[in-house]
């Protein structure tokens, strides 16, 4: 027990550092990498990613993976403005019905995986493929004209309380949740016990298939918010919104010392891990390097950091 | 006699059942086709099936340790951009472009391999971050769609021998005979196996499993490589396409599904790969010559390989115990 604590602080204290030595490495580059402006923005652009990446996180904690991420995302910010396009009353429910449809789709992947006990990799991506089928037909394969509703803005976009921006606010209100589902529920406990063995779990009167279930759709609903957001920001959605956020999703969550294998990591780190993976792609597309060698320093930057404190056990015996 | 026959056919169930659910398919797409059975179709559909089945190839090796490489699509794509800028001018030239696109092939392997064995990272996120490395190299090489490739050698790869045979399926079948098979029966092929049923057996049987697990990932960087080559000789030029990338590395896992191999390692192999590959491409096929609207494609797609990764829980109704269920 002990020994795991320290792994996981040391996992969180690599990623604290590396966002510090990334920092002052900007800091050198240009005056206005420490300022409060450019620190909220990217606090601002970390939040879509951070509320994908509670998802994900959850799901990788038991041991599985979702591939679905990116046309769930896709599909949260389309369905949001559809709903925003037809005016009235359907325009106000914009928000809970996209989450409402992610809820759907990670439902359906959790009844896959848990009850027809296919592979989640597989499972989901097939349930991507059929998201993005139902996008494309939503939308003749067009970029949908209709645009984001007041509300929509205003949890993306505006700074309400103190010169915060409202989509960090949202971040911070989810994180706390599920720092608290995680530590102080059974629900938590026994998603850490999934992914350490759902065997034991089972043996100890468990219910795995329902936690796994729960564990998709929170991902899937987390998903489908983001897409909101996203749409808000830009003020519309449009086809692959979501692409390019799931690898950098499983790295943020990875970064930040959860376990692949499952059964391992904390929120803190998560954070951790989204603001490095934020930072990073944030300053690989200001210094002036080509696209190149800006994809070759990201891999390699990763690489590097999980050689550092992300390394498996030995096989001995 | 009988037994051994029966453990055959029970052994090879994947592959089996992917290869008849590929001849139907098949057999329906030709007669179905207006231009009805030709060399010209066959040739086509063969090209297509065997630029997925390469890459497939490529992802079904680490599986079988029970482990992923998410670069291969990458890699496929750095292939084809190193391949547009070297296999040019005179023959001779072009035949050391080849080389060159294949030993570029093993190294990205090795590189894989290094940091899986030798990093100890799981393969999934190190193959995910050196996919982004493959991909830059990709895009260093080939900034701009283009690339003047050498015409014969094009034509001959995606052509025909003796105008009856695809020169994808020769190519198929060599990869198969020379590779395939020497590796299943090797030491290091076996040891494959043997990781992905269970590492620590392995490795307490005297398994050398650093090399076996090394030797897989440098062959998927290695069939990947030939795919790039395959897909130059489609295309005539080079294009650093993440989008492409991304969905053959996709696509590559649910081949692997759809031909039998155990996405947790340990059993399946390349021949059911390749059926499995070509079933999802004839699946494309058959919605072009049954007329389906292009719009509802991709969601045809994605229910027949929701239906075709769903039939494999009926297993499930042979598990005697629940908890047997449970890892």
């Amino acid at each position: 027990m002990r020994g795991m604590i320290d792994r996981i602080d040391k996992a969180l204290l690599a990623a604290l550092c590396c966002i510090v030595v990334l920092l002052l490495g900007g800091a050198l580059y240009s005056r206005n990498f420490l300022s409060l402006d450019y620190l909220l923005q990217q606090l601002q652009v970390a939040s879509f990613l951070g509320v994908i990446a509670t998802g994900v996180m959850l799901v990788i904690l038991l041991g599985h993976i979702d591939l679905s991420i990116p046309w769930v995302v896709t599909t949260g910010g389309m369905m949001s403005t559809a709903a925003a396009g037809h005016g009235g009353m359907a325009g106000a429910l914009a928000i809970p019905f996209a989450i409402g449809c992610g809820l759907g789709i990670g439902l359906i992947n959790g009844i896959g995986v848990a009850y027809l006990r296919v592979p989640s990799m597989i499972f989901t991506l097939a349930i991507n493929a059929i998201a993005q089928g139902l996008m494309v037909v939503h939308t003749s394969g067009f970029a949908p004209q209709e645009h984001a509703t007041p509300a929509m803005r205003f949890i993306a976009v505006e700074r309400s309380i103190l010169g915060i921006p409202n989509a960090v606010w949202m971040w911070a209100a989810i994180g706390g949740c599920t720092v608290v589902l995680l530590r102080r529920t059974t629900f938590g406990r026994r998603v850490y016990g999934i992914g350490n063995s759902e065997r034991a779990v089972f043996l100890s009167r468990g219910n795995v298939d329902r936690v796994v279930v729960a564990c998709f759709a929170i991902a899937g609903a987390c998903a489908a918010f983001a897409g909101v957001l996203l749409a808000g920001y830009s003020t519309k959605a449009y086809q692959a919104m979501g692409d390019p956020y799931l690898l950098p999703a499983i790295a943020a969550v990875v970064l930040g010392g959860t376990s692949i294998l499952g059964g391992r990591g904390t929120y803190l780190g998560t954070v951790a891990g989204v603001v490095l993976v934020t930072l990073l792609q944030s300053i690989l597309s200001i210094v002036q390097v080509p696209e190149a060698a800006r994809q070759i320093i990201y891999g390699a930057v990763i690489i590097l950091m999980l050689l550092v404190y992300g390394r498996g056990q030995k096989v001995v015996s | 006699m009988r037994r051994d026959w029966s453990y055959w056919l029970s052994s090879n169930r994947g592959p089996l059942i992917a290869a008849a659910l590929f001849v139907a398919m098949f057999t329906l797409f030709v007669s179905k086709h207006p231009a009805g059975f030709s060399l010209n179709i066959v040739n086509t559909a063969a090209n297509k099936g065997a630029l997925l089945a390469f890459v497939a190839i490529a992802q079904t090796i680490p599986v079988l340790t029970s482990g992923l490489d998410l670069s291969v699509g990458m890699v496929f794509v750095m292939a084809n951009c190193l391949a547009s800028t070297l296999v040019v001018g005179r023959p001779v030239e072009a035949a050391l472009g080849v080389l060159v696109v294949l030993v570029s092939g093993l190294l990205c392997g090795a590189l894989n391999g290094l940091i899986v064995v030798f990093g100890r990272l799981q393969p999934i996120i190190a193959t995910l971050a050196t996919g982004a490395i493959y991909y830059g190299v990709a895009l260093w090489l080939r900034p701009a769609p283009g690339g003047a490739v050498n015409e014969g050698f094009a034509d001959f790869i995606t052509g025909s021998l003796g105008n009856a045979v695809p020169f994808s399926i020769v190519l198929l079948a060599g990869a198969v005979l020379l590779i395939w098979i020497p590796y299943r029966r090797s030491v290091l092929g076996r040891a494959a196996f043997a990781i992905g049923s269970s590492e620590q057996a392995a490795y307490m049987s005297g398994v050398p499993v650093a090399r076996a697990k090394f030797l897989a990932y440098v062959l998927a960087g290695l069939f990947a490589a030939i795919a790039g080559l395959l897909l130059t000789g489609l295309t005539y030029s080079g294009e650093a396409n993440a989008l492409l990338g991304g969905s053959y590395t996709l696509s590559s896992i649910a081949a692997v599904v759809v031909g039998g191999t155990s996405l947790f390692g340990g059993s399946g192999g390349a021949i059911g790969t390749i059926f499995g590959a070509f079933v999802l491409r004839t699946i494309g096929d058959l919605l072009f010559v049954f007329d389906l609207d292009p719009l509802w494609q991709p969601l045809f797609l994605g229910m027949v390989l929701l239906i075709s990764v769903s039939l494999g829980s009926f297993r499930l109704l042979r598990v005697k115990r629940r908890v047997d269920l449970y890892r």
